[in-house]
């Protein structure tokens, strides 16, 4: 079954991979995706300007109990655990830090593959602590599609290389074989 | 592990026998609560978690404690307590009597934040703050007003950031492992238990607090809560609410004007 939605994690060193994919991705593509990218708490950012010039999709940071659409890109905002309610709404939570996280990519994963189960394609990108991979093998093993950056790739292989030691079966792609693969997939 | 078919029904069973309602809080949130209570105290199903929340009183008070959340710290969002004394200050000061309420006020580094402002402001002595939360032991918690050490960095980085004129340890007495608050700064609040879902009006107040809270509640609740607030305050009232919450829901909306956008502080204008 095709995915509803595309959630990408990261941290240290997935910025330039995500622009990446983003630039790259088809332009008939529209499932809403949403980024989970460790960022600094309190400090004003360019982070979704710079998003915005790197794709056809409209970026948005997640709003409290707002709708997921075709069409848009969402970013968890700095210092919020983000969930996904029956509605296929966005719920936002401030409790305890997770992986030293919040947003943690753990947190999202789980709750998003717990609800769409097949519907989810999830991908870990460069990041140098280990959240996002407990997520994700949650999410495989709801029978979603998950994806790590190649770790000989990544800026940081922290991150994609935990997911790979706690399960065996993410594919693991370079950045062109991402894009490739989502271009494949899902246009 | 509780799954999402489960929660429903749980729920009821609790409003049923506790009468505490959480059918409208949002259910995500709520299942990780649920879920983290669990693990922490070895329940492996819903079945036995039912069993131990009815059979032994002491589990449901600590399950009430540790599913709703309580996290927090002093001057949360820097930027926002900047606007506050800049925008909403000197209305307050044209007040004989300022009445401010701090609802969902989790262990109190909210209330005391503020409290800390008013007094750099000098309007603590004209200000009554009511401050409330569902759970007993965030009221216990608030009261004693004793904090850990370890994040007072962060939270001195807060308090400069937004516009803070002391140093913060002055309000504080500390030993190596904790700060409490000067006991000066909790002579003008009441903390007193009051549930955003069951509980009515108690006061007009000018301005009212409630930051983070609504994102654990569906829309309709959210709404319930925001209505509850709209009519707790006069004509000019000011309500303050999370940086990613939204009154946009809401069938009080209209009635409301955006005082600082980005800060979601709004003024009670119809």
């Amino acid at each position: 079954m095709r995915p509803e939605v595309i959630i990408i994690g990261g941290s240290a060193g997935a910025f330039d991979a995500i622009l990446s994919i983003l630039n790259h991705l088809d332009k008939s593509i529209n499932i809403p995706i949403v980024i989970v990218l460790h960022r600094l708490k309190n400090t004003a950012s360019s982070f979704e300007t710079i998003l915005q010039r790197n794709t056809h999709y409209v970026v948005k940071e997640i709003e409290d109990k707002e709708k997921m659409e075709k069409g848009f890109l969402y970013t968890a905002p700095a210092d919020y655990h983000v969930l996904l309610e029956e509605e296929n709404t966005f719920s936002l939570d401030v409790s305890e830090l997770v992986n030293f996280s919040r947003p943690s990519i753990d947190v999202t994963f789980e709750s998003f593959s717990t609800l769409l189960k097949e519907k989810c394609c999830g991908i870990l990108l460069s990041g140098s602590n280990q959240d996002g991979a407990n997520g994700l093998k949650i999410m495989a093993e709801n029978n979603g599609k998950t994806i790590i950056q190649d770790c000989n790739e990544a800026d940081f292989d922290i991150m994609p290389k935990a997911a790979k030691n706690i399960y065996t079966k993410h594919k693991e792609l370079n950045t062109t074989n991402i894009i490739n693969t989502l271009n494949n997939e899902y246009h | 592990m509780i799954i999402l078919k489960e929660l429903d029904e749980l729920l009821f069973t609790i409003k049923k026998q506790f009468d505490y309602d959480f059918r409208d809080y949002s259910k995500a949130s709520m299942l990780r609560r649920i879920n983290r209570f669990m693990s922490i105290n070895n329940m492996k199903n819903v079945v036995e978690l039912k069993f131990e929340l009815i059979n032994n009183p002491t589990i449901f008070q600590n399950f009430i404690n540790e599913i709703v959340v309580n996290v927090s710290e002093f001057f949360r969002d820097p930027s926002f307590f900047k606007s506050l004394q800049e925008n909403i200050f000197p209305y307050l000061e044209s007040y004989p009597k300022i009445n401010i309420w701090s609802a969902g006020c989790s262990f109190g580094e909210e209330t005391y934040s503020l409290n800390i402002l008013l007094k750099e402001n000098s309007l603590d002595s004209k200000s009554r703050i009511y401050a409330t939360d569902i759970s007993n032991n965030a009221i216990e918690k608030s009261r004693k007003g004793i904090y850990d050490n370890t994040n007072f960095k962060e939270y001195t980085k807060n308090y400069y950031e937004c516009g803070g004129k002391e140093s913060l340890k002055n309000y504080f007495v500390s030993d190596e492992r904790h700060s409490m608050i000067q006991s000066d700064l909790k002579q003008n609040i009441l903390f007193s238990n009051h549930n955003l879902v069951a509980d009515g009006v108690f006061k007009e107040c000018q301005l009212i607090l409630c930051r983070n809270v609504l994102i654990y509640f569906n829309n309709n609740l959210q709404n319930k809560a925001l209505e509850l607030f709209y009519e707790s305050l006069p004509i000019h009232g000011f309500l303050a609410i999370g940086k990613k919450e939204s009154l946009r829901f809401s069938s009080v909306y209209e009635n409301f004007k955006e005082i600082d956008r980005e800060q979601k502080i709004y003024q009670k204008i119809k």
